[in-house]
């Protein structure tokens, strides 16, 4: 049966991207090996240890920086976590130094936020309401 | 276009509206951030190009200013020029007679 095991973030640097990912953000580094000039190099969350992996992957090729500013630009979030409060771990990432370009949002059915993940990328927080 | 025709079509539009509604309740939004809103709390169907499109009819009437801090740009609220809608036809103090 297919299924999602490693999803994707395209970051500028992956020493940053690990410090920034495991110390802020709160995953635990799963898999760290060397790949060519780079680095295979995953995270999972410490809530699901064997779960999906999101690997840091360097942004290299010349379309992917681009493709990031574009995004950046209009505030648009490529990929999105889950958390269980969202008020609460934004108000814990702040504290931290992290920058939101979105605050704790009430959209209804889910709670939205936006951070700049400092490797070129805006990452949306979101709890669904029960 | 003059200034009043820029104004009254900026305000002539629901969607339009709708954006200054949530301007007024949040200032300062990414294109990112407004769309989420109108799509989740409005159930608005329209496009990113198309909102896009809006804010720069706003935006070209004065409603909305944009600010680029960083590589971020956020939009801002500016209700300003619809203080030339009051002075031109005054509301009175008191409501007229019936």
């Amino acid at each position: 049966m297919i299924r999602v095991s490693i999803t994707s973030v395209f970051v500028d640097d992956q020493a940053k991207a690990l410090a920034f990912y495991t110390e802020k953000l709160g995953f635990t580094k799963k898999t760290d090996q060397p790949a060519g000039e780079f680095r295979w190099l995953t995270v999972v969350s410490p809530a699901d240890p064997d779960g999906v992996e999101l690997l840091l992957e360097p942004d290299a090729h010349p379309a992917a920086r681009p493709f990031k500013e574009a995004l950046v630009a209009d505030g648009i979030p490529f990929t999105q976590f889950t958390v269980d409060d969202v008020h609460a771990e934004v108000e814990r990432l702040k504290g931290l130094g992290v920058e939101f370009t979105q605050e704790a949002t009430d959209l209804g059915p889910v709670v939205t936020a936006v951070l700049d993940d400092t490797c070129g990328n805006l990452i949306q927080l979101a709890a669904l309401k029960e | 276009m003059d200034a009043d025709a820029e104004l009254f079509k900026a305000i002539g539009d629901a969607t339009r509206r709708t954006i200054l509604d949530e301007l007024t309740e949040k200032d300062g939004q990414t294109l990112f951030e407004i769309c989420s809103r109108l799509t989740m709390k409005h159930g608005l169907g329209s496009s990113r190009q198309a909102i896009s499109q809006h804010l720069a009819v706003l935006e070209q009437a004065g409603l909305v200013r944009t600010r680029r801090q960083g590589r971020y740009k956020f939009h801002h609220l500016d209700t300003s020029p619809l203080r030339s809608i009051v002075e031109r036809w005054p509301i009175d103090r008191e409501a007229p007679n019936p």
